[in-house]
């Protein structure tokens, strides 16, 4: 195949992807667009096998299939629950790909057309060491945002004196060695970028605590975007400078609607250290008393409504609860009760997560609402019935000043008739805040695991 | 008249630009459409609904896998040697990728149905 009929077919690899992220503006077409996606993957893959140079298919083939059938595997496997850290593990197969095809380019350049060994071209160089210096951070990013996420390390952000000049010495470390390897190109060279890249990129994760986590994911999602972009440089190949941009902007957008929606500067949010300990103060529960409630209790108010918002947060996945929940919501329905969700953008642990839960306990989407869609129906509303979310129902947002959280658009469901609040217990929240509206009147607490409250709800309801 | 010398004079430039490029890395060219591409992305991306923004993430995941393209250049050739050992595991780590990206984003969106 020339290069010219090549190129001309990663061009429409690359508009099947655009057609594959467009899809994804309504539920409908987004099927399609995951269609569409996987044929420009097709097609780049046909079109590189087809490329003079590539000849051995049979081991190839091997890898693919190795590679294929765990991919495969693991997808099908996986629970909802546990999104967040699968793509945190996928992010960092992308990184790590990106290094290796970096190293490979490096050591047969030939290959790539961009020179001999020792005497690859300046450009060539500076591209190369860029992809493979954000392969390298998107890798060891992701894994340990993986570790957090799987909670197999703590949650809780690492931060110790000088870290931030110590992360911007081995940034300027890292230009430095990127210039002297396009002087030099010695192979300690490349390697040490390698190496010192690595270190970077765990550098830069483990500061940020768990609530941050919508943001990192979204982050490392866009890192993995632009280590493509950087490979396809060194290999002058639009495909991947397309594709690599498309995923760059793609999770850079998502990490901005995070960092709007808690009302962080995405800088804060990687210089890290939010969610940690310190921010949990004593609280002083002198006078204040909190009304508590049983399942009969709820499941009587509940039936008696007339509209009822559920709002669903973390706590749902980890406990499970999402189908128990749907129950729940249908025998209301069939009571004539009204019942709606409404998802804040950042309940979970990365973008949407809330939204694939409902759905995958066949929540019909156009049930599930955006913070902005419904908000102002709260005080037009019986019952706001909390399930696992904390921080994004907390009132301090709106009026404490002195909050960590102060400015986070927050779900208004004090001003639904009733709040029910389901919790194990009356601790703080993932940004470790105490939540005033435990304490107000019209709040009744339930304390027990979500889904065994869902489920004793159901049993009261029938 | 003026502009029409201009228009010669720059359609000359890029043809010697075009020849010159042949030769060298065309680094701007590429760098073009990088930047389109960029901001091809940005506004379908935010047209994407915040409801489908956990399969927008698992998507991006496994198209950026493309990167096998590059994966597949370096196992290619008949002679073994180190670089084919690393495009053959890229190849490896990328389909990983490719197929449960694909395969998880089919799953979360056959859950997206508006049910009567």
């Amino acid at each position: 195949m020339s290069t010219n009929l090549a190129a001309f077919f990663y061009l429409i690899s690359s508009i099947c992807f655009i057609m594959a992220l467009r899809g994804l503006s309504s539920p409908d077409s987004a099927r399609r667009g995951n269609l569409l996606g996987m044929v420009g993957m097709a097609i780049a893959i046909a079109t590189t096998l087809a490329v003079p140079g590539v000849l051995s298919y049979g081991l190839i083939a091997i890898a693919v299939l190795i590679g294929g059938s765990i991919g495969t595997v693991i997808a099908l496997r996986i629970q909802m629950t546990s999104l967040p850290q699968l793509l945190a593990a996928f992010h960092s197969l992308v990184g790590l790909a990106a290094v290796l095809v970096a190293a490979a380019a490096f050591y047969a350049p030939a290959a790539y057309g961009i020179g001999e060994p020792g005497s690859i071209k300046l450009a060539s160089l500076i591209e190369m060491s860029v992809g493979t210096a954000i392969g390298a951070i998107t890798f060891t990013g992701s894994i340990i945002a993986f570790l957090k996420l799987q909670g197999l390390v703590g949650g809780k952000p690492v931060v110790f004196p000088g870290q931030h000049f110590l992360n911007l010495a081995l940034g300027l470390g890292l230009v430095a060695l990127v210039a002297m390897f396009g002087l030099d190109q010695t192979v300690t060279q490349f390697w040490a970028i390698v190496v010192l890249a690595l270190v970077i990129g765990a550098l830069l994760i483990i500061p940020i605590g768990g609530a941050d986590m919508p943001v990192v994911i979204s982050m490392l999602n866009s890192y993995s975007g632009w280590a493509a972009c950087g490979i396809g440089f060194t290999l002058a190949n639009n495909a991947l400078i397309i594709t690599g941009a498309l995923v760059g902007s793609s999770g850079a957008i998502l990490s901005y609607v995070m960092c709007k929606a808690m009302n962080r500067s995405f800088f804060s949010v990687i210089l890290g250290g939010f969610g940690g300990d310190d921010a949990v103060a004593a609280v002083d529960l002198g006078d204040r008393s909190v009304k508590q409630g049983s399942a009969d209790d709820a499941a009587f108010m509940l039936k008696n409504a007339s509209s009822c918002i559920i709002v669903p947060g973390y706590g749902m996945a980890v406990a499970q609860a999402q189908h128990a929940l749907r129950e729940m919501g249908d025998l209301l329905k069939r009571e004539g009760v009204k019942v709606r969700y409404a998802v804040h953008p950042v309940a979970g642990r990365m973008p949407g997560h809330m939204n694939v839960l409902l759905a995958e306990a066949n929540v019909s989407y156009d049930e599930v609402l955006e913070l902005e869609e419904i908000n102002r129906d709260f005080p037009a509303t019986d019952i706001a019935f909390v399930i696992g979310a904390n921080d994004v129902t907390n009132p301090a947002a709106k009026n404490d000043p002195t909050s960590p959280i102060y400015g986070m658009p927050v779900l208004d469901v004090e001003k639904a008739g009733t709040v029910l609040f389901i919790k194990r217990s009356l601790a703080s929240g993932y940004a470790g805040i105490d939540n005033e509206l435990f304490y107000h009147d019209n709040t009744m607490m339930l304390f027990d695991d979500a889904k065994a409250m869902c489920e004793n709800i159901v049993k009261a309801l029938e | 008249m003026d502009s029409a010398m201009l228009f010669r004079d720059v359609a000359l430039h890029s043809v010697h630009a075009a020849t010159s490029g042949a030769e060298g890395t065309p680094l701007v060219f590429f760098f073009t459409v990088f930047v389109l591409a960029v901001f091809v992305g940005y506004y379908v991306v935010w047209n994407v609904t915040s409801a489908l923004h956990s399969p927008l993430m698992s998507v991006t995941n496994a198209i950026s896998s493309v990167i096998i393209v590059g994966a597949l250049i370096a196992a290619g050739p008949a002679e073994l040697n180190l670089s084919k050992v690393l495009g053959f595991v890229a190849v490896m780590l990328a389909s990983v990728n490719i197929f449960g990206g694909f395969i998880l984003t089919h799953r979360m969106l056959q859950m997206f149905r508006r049910k009567k």
